[in-house]
């Protein structure tokens, strides 16, 4: 009688290894589940409705002294920083002007070349709202989601470069995975003689690495690496990096080359996502065609 | 280390269900702080410190399944795989449930010793998930661990002092 009245008192549900082995079961399923069919993103984005103002809430420390620290700059600052960027100005607006009659020319070549356009892309600028918060990965967010149209595999850029790729999208808010994400791959070209390569993210925020280039290529420090374009995911001719150190070693039968990128990936506040590029499969079928031996694939995951 | 007061006393202090879910929200939200470069690595899981903390002072009240929701929501915000966190949370809190009656004997210092291989644990299951994934594991975010442990001492004073202040004006 005691026995049983004391077992019901302390009666708890089931066993802690009961409860072990189905917590762990059940996060085994969802792992599976999300890692091999995608099928959570629907309840993903429901849970980031409850979480997001919090994590906006969070964030807004930081933002207030950002704030603070841009309006007690000195007036002398200012007055320096006036001066800097009216020269600047002047500086750009030379260039601007030779970029104007290159672009002209370019056009009217190309239309005698008869190929396709491509220079012009919608763009729609984002704000970083944080950066990586996982130790393993190199992804930001930015404050536009779905809501602004944005989709997954769109290419973040800032004025200097690529920045990464759009990789999963919230209502709100959207994933960005670095260039400098581990394996994060880039098809490139070398802007000095066209020579192409795949640039991978090395998983640290300054480094990249051209992988599988022969000892006897022709690549030097310095070299500029665009976006070649094959892959149909990347527009041509933005800039990537630049080559930043060589070592040719016989017993190896590729060099290691490591580059620095040349967005400012760990630095800027705005970026740029690019939209709209319906007409590159064609572009990139022809491309294909011409250059079968080549690199086809570059980002990860396309949409 | 150790506070004045006799030791079967202390764990017999009440804690409101309020004061519990308080608590976890404040880590969560120190965990989603912007974290940064080193500091990053650094972070200590200041969520999984908390469940710890209650999982041996409320076993029967915080438990493995509260351990598991709150792995799921840190993986929305962490954008990591969907039970990553979870599978952490679940194993960290199983530990504290084998162990809560032997730590709860000990002293404070001691208590860390106890609890590092528990959280150290949690940290492997959610780094040879990433491994498993990826194909790597990034080795400073071990150092987490060595800091969350460190952190146990200051975490665990802490929660005794707020409901303990509350609590005196009301004996005086």
């Amino acid at each position: 009688m005691e026995h049983t009245r004391s077992f019901r008192f302390f009666n708890r549900g089931p066993s802690p290894v009961v409860r072990l082995i189905f917590f762990v079961s059940l996060s085994m399923l969802l792992l599976f589940v999300d890692a091999r069919y995608k099928y959570l993103e629907s309840a993903r984005s429901l849970l980031s409705i409850l979480v997001y103002p919090l994590q906006r809430l969070v964030a807004v420390p930081a933002t207030l002294w950002h704030q603070a620290d841009t309006y007690f700059t000195f007036q002398s600052n200012l007055v320096s920083d006036n001066a800097q960027l009216r020269q600047q100005h002047e500086v750009d607006a030379a260039q601007l002007r030779q970029l104007q009659v290159l672009q002209a020319e370019n056009q009217h070549l190309r239309q005698l070349l008869a190929v396709q356009q491509y220079a012009d892309y919608p763009m729609q600028v984002a704000e970083i709202v944080y950066t990586e918060r996982d130790i393993f990965k190199r992804k930001l967010f930015i404050d536009k989601g779905a809501q602004a149209n944005v989709l997954a595999g769109q290419v973040v850029m800032d004025d200097s470069g690529i920045v990464g790729q759009v990789t999963r999208v919230y209502p709100w808010l959207s994933e960005v995975t670095l260039v400098t994400d581990k394996d994060h791959a880039v098809p490139v070209q070398v802007l000095r003689n066209g020579l192409r390569a795949v640039v991978f993210g090395s998983g640290d925020t300054s480094e990249l690495a051209l992988r599988y280039i022969p000892i006897s290529s022709d690549i030097q420090e310095g070299d500029v690496l665009v976006t070649s374009g094959i892959d149909g995911t990347y527009p041509p001719g933005l800039q990537v990096a630049r080559v930043s150190r060589i070592e040719r070693d016989p017993a190896y039968p590729f060099s290691r080359i490591l580059c620095i990128p040349l967005a400012g990936v760990d630095r800027q506040r705005q970026l740029l996502i690019l939209s709209g590029l319906p007409k590159l499969p064609k572009r990139n079928e022809a491309l294909v065609e011409a250059f079968p031996d080549k690199p086809k694939r570059g980002g990860r995951r396309k949409p | 280390m150790s506070t004045s007061f006799p030791k079967d006393q202390e764990f017999l202090l009440p804690a409101s269900n309020t004061f519990i879910m308080l608590s976890l929200f404040a880590a969560m939200l120190l965990n989603w702080l912007p974290w940064h470069g080193i500091w990053l690595a650094l972070r200590p899981d200041f969520v999984a410190l908390v469940l710890l903390y209650w999982c041996i002072h409320k076993p029967y009240r915080i438990g493995i399944g509260i351990a598991w929701i709150m792995g799921i929501l840190a993986d929305v915000a962490d954008a990591s795989m969907f039970g990553q966190h979870a599978l952490a949370y679940t194993v960290l809190a199983f530990g504290c449930i084998v162990l809560y009656r032997r730590i709860q004997m000990l002293d404070l210092r001691l208590q860390m010793l106890q609890i590092y291989p528990v959280l150290l644990l949690a940290y492997v299951a959610y780094a040879a998930v990433h491994w498993q994934l990826h194909g790597y594991v990034a080795w400073e975010y071990f150092l987490g661990s060595v800091v969350s442990v460190l952190l146990w001492v200051p975490l665990t004073l802490l929660l005794q002092a707020i409901p303990r202040s509350r609590s005196d004006p009301d004996k005086l």
